[in-house]
């Protein structure tokens, strides 16, 4: 039954098979996540102060992999968006739905960080920099997707609708980019809160980076099990509401006193 | 070809026509540049320094306002539904909406833009690169929004949520209308840039938004 | 080992929001994953079962 030749998405786009595989997969990542992020604190905590930043440079270890990610997990979206309209994969839509607010939060932390780096650095909280800006940017994209979502009633409807605004914010998001380094450069030259890194930061940076992208994918696939719950709990109360009536436990009122 | 222009002729008709929605996204424009230094203060000199700007983003809320009825109007009255099975390819049918939407409310907001320069004083040499901006921007800001619009249809509240969805998109739109001006206070040509680019924006985004409003006015069922 | 400098409060509040946010999504996750578990076994044992369901 099983054809050697299929892709892996091909393979787990039955839902049965993808939780199964997700059931063992998940408890791995999740642990190889949390010994990285260990390891990644403990090289931030040590990490040797910068002669410009001080130990603010710590800060850093957690805003730039929490941008990174923000701009990640819109292009897996906007991947699995793709998958859901040209492919029409099962668990397209499942996994564009489960990574949406994971991103959302991830871009939240990315906007907090970079506000509470900027308030030492350069004395405000909230300074216009290029990358707080498209962050700030991609975070409404974010909540656009959340809010188109949720105002749409029909779930096939819903799924498509995100998945074609998903691909319309990728197909942007470099633009935007793009333009809002352009504006920046105009007005504010001398912010520019990336810099070049010496190899010491650099080696914690990529460790915390690894770290929250193995969090990430735990998360996301418990999510997506998640979803594929959910989704099997409407298809049985679907059934459930179509059985004939003389079954009784079908009507009878789950809490004690409802009218 | 005469069925693409009957529908933009009709779209057109509908939005000067009586209810049609170009009155209000004027006075809107209208309204929202007024506010402006009643909430900063009448100091001219500062309201000349902001004008572009102002301009720029009063001219994208009021058309965020009436992209909501690009395809609102059609959807309630099942005139959608019978385009959507007409000859015409579906992308062409939005492709006529979004090119009447430009013609009948877009250009004419560009074209309010001189009076209101005057309400926020705007430096006369800005004048010209100004209103060259916004015609070449003004395709983008239709084509962009005929998207949300689409993609909002049959959302609750879509007339709110289309000025979520769509704002964002606009930033590229608005940073480069708004900086050609800039530069071309320095220098005239310092313009040619921002402008070049403001134009591929809008070249791009008028090819594509056919097809992703037509993807999102397929998802309905 | 822990005095990170002048702008210690700053370091610390991005750690504690790092934290917080995770651990509210992890929280999150969990619960509803559990609330689905509940509604499917409850379900089932209400006797109503997928097609495509093995016993």
């Amino acid at each position: 039954m099983t054809d050697k030749n299929q892709t892996l998405t091909q393979a787990l786009a039955n839902p049965t098979r993808f939780m199964a595989f997700s059931a063992w997969l998940l408890p791995i990542v999740a642990v190889l996540a949390a010994v990285v992020l260990a390891i990644a604190v403990y090289m931030g905590l040590n990490s040797p102060v910068d002669y410009q930043q001080g130990h603010t440079v710590k800060i850093m270890y957690l805003h730039v992999p929490a941008a990174w990610l923000a701009m990640g997990v819109y292009v897996a979206v906007a991947i699995s968006s793709f998958g859901l309209l040209v492919f029409r994969h099962p668990l397209a839509d499942v996994s564009a739905k489960a990574a949406v607010p994971l991103g959302a939060a991830f871009t939240f932390i990315a906007l907090v960080t970079g506000s509470l780096w900027g308030k030492p650095m350069w004395g405000a909280y909230w300074v216009w920099d290029a990358r707080l800006t498209s962050v700030l940017l991609l975070f409404f994209l974010y909540l656009g997707l959340m809010a188109l979502r949720s105002s749409i009633e029909d779930e096939t409807e819903a799924a498509k609708l995100t998945a074609v605004l998903a691909l319309v914010g990728v197909a942007l998001l470099p633009v935007i980019k793009f333009s809002v380094e352009w504006w920046n450069t105009l007005h504010q030259p001398s912010t520019r809160m990336t810099s070049t890194m010496h190899p010491s930061f650099r080696y914690p940076l990529l460790v915390h980076a690894l770290g929250f992208s193995l969090l990430f994918l735990a998360m996301h696939l418990k999510a997506m099990r998640n979803e594929i719950l959910r989704r099997r709990v409407r298809a049985l109360e679907m059934v459930a509401a179509n059985r004939p009536t003389s079954d009784a436990a079908v009507l009878a009122p789950r809490t004690e006193g409802a009218s | 070809m005469t069925a693409f222009l009957a529908i933009v002729a009709r779209d057109i008709r509908l939005a000067i026509g009586r209810g049609g929605g170009i009155g209000t996204a004027l006075g809107f424009y209208l309204i929202v540049v007024s506010l402006i230094p009643l909430g900063l203060g009448p100091d001219i000199n500062l309201l000349a320094r902001i004008a572009p700007g102002v301009l720029w983003v009063a001219l994208l809320l009021s058309a965020l306002l009436s992209a909501d009825g690009i395809f609102a109007a059609d959807e309630a009255d099942g005139s959608l539904d019978i385009l959507s099975m007409s000859a015409l390819p579906l992308e062409a049918v939005t492709f006529a909406k979004m090119a009447a939407h430009w013609l009948s409310t877009a250009l004419p907001l560009v074209l309010l833009t001189p009076l209101l320069g005057l309400l926020l004083n705007l430096e006369g040499a800005a004048y010209p690169t100004l209103l060259l901006s916004m015609l070449v921007g003004s395709p983008a800001v239709s084509a962009i929004g005929a998207v949300g619009a689409a993609l909002t249809l049959r959302a609750r509240k879509g007339g709110q949520l289309v000025a979520l969805l769509v704002l964002p998109l606009y930033v590229p739109t608005l940073i480069f209308g708004v900086t050609s001006v800039e530069a071309a206070q320095t220098s005239p040509a310092g313009a040619a840039a921002p402008l070049l680019i403001l134009a591929a924006i809008s070249l791009a985004s008028s090819a594509l938004a056919p097809f992703a409003a037509a993807a999102a006015l397929r998802a309905r069922s | 080992m822990f005095d990170f400098g002048p702008h210690a409060p700053f370091i610390w509040a991005c750690y504690a929001v790092v934290v917080a946010v995770h651990a509210a999504l992890i929280v999150w996750l969990l619960q509803d994953g559990r609330r689905q578990a509940r509604r499917i076994a409850d379900l089932e044992a209400r006797g109503i079962r997928r097609r495509s369901a093995s016993s």
